[in-house]
């Protein structure tokens, strides 16, 4: 009877050590060098800003077919967006019972310019949502997660714990049990979704968060998810909701 | 190709096997991947046709027979366990190689690990850790392709490694004694 209580003593023990891996939301800027951190911060050094500055271009340019641009109705420098709603992408239409994400709704809102339409992670695409999401920079991410949105965030969640190609991990074993630890000389991170679109040291590149996805995908030796699939728009949701009252960052530096 | 849910119950598993045998909760190890130069780039361009799959046995937690009845190289299978778009153990162990500057610490250190563990152990952790602790996050490094889901396309029908360099990283890691 003693060993019995002891044994289930233990077991609570290990159970509540397992506490930490669903500890709270921390930024992946917790988990780069310092001298990362100091690149994202300098304005001048955070080659990310290079893209906010083309999509801020491209925010100005006229169409040919309308004579304006999203700056005719959101102003030059974006005033007018609304940053508050930024921070909320992606977001779910309970009509269309869609997920639209931040560059979707890019597309869409500038498909009533121009009838020259661009392929989902087209690079001007990119940066119109690295600049749109760079205004909302310091706002704090904000995720539905009720109504219609709970049950998809279980179908990202499935995803986001199933295990992938030859290297057969899935996020979770990564960003879930093992954030801080290392791979080779690199952190480990939460796999957060607050910095991006973000720089990326290792490819010299900015990418959106389902480009990360993609790219993690493989390095895992797997078949990634296609732009724009059912499984790639269900994991991007997952992961943004899981940043929910972290601070926008884009671009973000990150390896 | 199966739809793996694991993780529902992350603590029960762990729990449930130290249970059931104390050695298995020894988080062991053996080598990894994962190295950020080890994406689609390193596919060689040209990779050999996928070699024919050897079936294996557990018995007592422990595969005794070699992969295919290979014999393992010692000198091969430390240069296996060092290098990147191979086995890279370095990812996430310790190895005690000189001139390694940086390696992970998601595994155990292995130094020693032959003095730990026995041979037949250590080719079920590198085979497929997953016979032990189903969570692990270490890959099994030879087990059946038909398991694997979504394998990308250059790696249809592979094992991680293929026979001869489990045999060779195993004969490397057998000369880790303390």
């Amino acid at each position: 009877m003693i060993a019995r209580k002891i044994l289930i003593a233990v077991f609570g023990l290990l159970l509540a050590s397992m506490g930490n891996v669903y500890a709270e939301a921390r930024s992946g800027y917790e988990y780069i060098k310092p001298a990362t951190r100091a690149m994202q911060d300098d304005d001048f050094e955070n080659p990310g800003l290079l893209t906010v500055e083309r999509g801020q271009e491209l925010f100005n340019q006229k169409q040919e077919q309308s004579g304006k641009s999203c700056a005719s109705c959101h102003g030059e420098a974006g005033e007018t967006l609304d940053i508050k709603a930024i921070a909320r992408y992606p977001v779910y239409n309970d009509d269309s019972k869609e997920i639209i994400t931040l560059q979707k709704r890019i597309s869409r809102c500038r498909s009533g310019i121009t009838d020259t339409a661009l392929a989902t992670d087209h690079p001007d695409l990119l940066a119109l949502e690295t600049f749109a999401r760079n205004r909302a920079k310091g706002e704090t991410v904000n995720v539905r997660t009720d109504g219609a949105v709970a049950e998809l965030l279980k179908q990202g969640e499935a995803l986001y714990n199933t295990r992938y190609g030859l290297i057969d991990m899935s996020c979770y074993h990564c960003h879930d049990m093992y954030p801080g630890q290392r791979i080779r000389g690199q952190t480990i991170s939460q796999g957060q979704g607050n910095g991006f679109p973000a720089y990326r040291l290792d490819i010299g590149e900015i990418t959106n968060l389902h480009q990360r996805i993609q790219q993690c995908l493989n390095l895992m030796r797997a078949e990634p998810f296609a732009a724009d699939s059912d499984e790639i728009n269900l994991l991007g949701l997952y992961i943004m909701s899981r940043s929910n009252g972290l601070a926008i960052e884009t671009p973000a530096v990150r390896y | 190709m199966y739809n793996e849910p694991l993780l529902s119950a992350p603590g029960t598993c762990r729990v449930s096997l130290s249970i059931i045998n104390p050695v298995a909760s020894i988080f062991l190890p053996l080598l990894l991947i994962l190295s950020p130069s080890a994406g689609l780039a390193d596919t060689p361009v040209t990779m050999p046709p996928p070699e024919s799959y050897c079936q294996w046995e557990v018995k007592d937690y422990a595969i005794e027979k070699p992969l295919c009845g290979l014999a393992g190289d010692a000198s091969r299978g430390k240069a296996i366990a060092s290098d990147g778009s191979r086995g890279n153990c370095l990812a996430c162990h310790q190895l005690p190689i000189d001139g390694i500057e940086a390696y992970g610490t998601i595994g155990p250190p292995l130094e020693g690990i032959a003095s730990r563990l026995t041979e037949g152990f250590i080719r079920l952790r590198v085979v497929d850790t997953r016979q032990v602790n189903p969570m692990s996050i270490m890959p099994g490094f030879y087990r059946d392709p038909a398991l694997i889901h979504r394998p990308g396309k250059p790696y249809l029908g592979r094992t991680f490694l293929s026979a001869q360099q489990v045999e060779d990283v195993i004969a490397y890691l057998v000369t880790l004694k303390q």
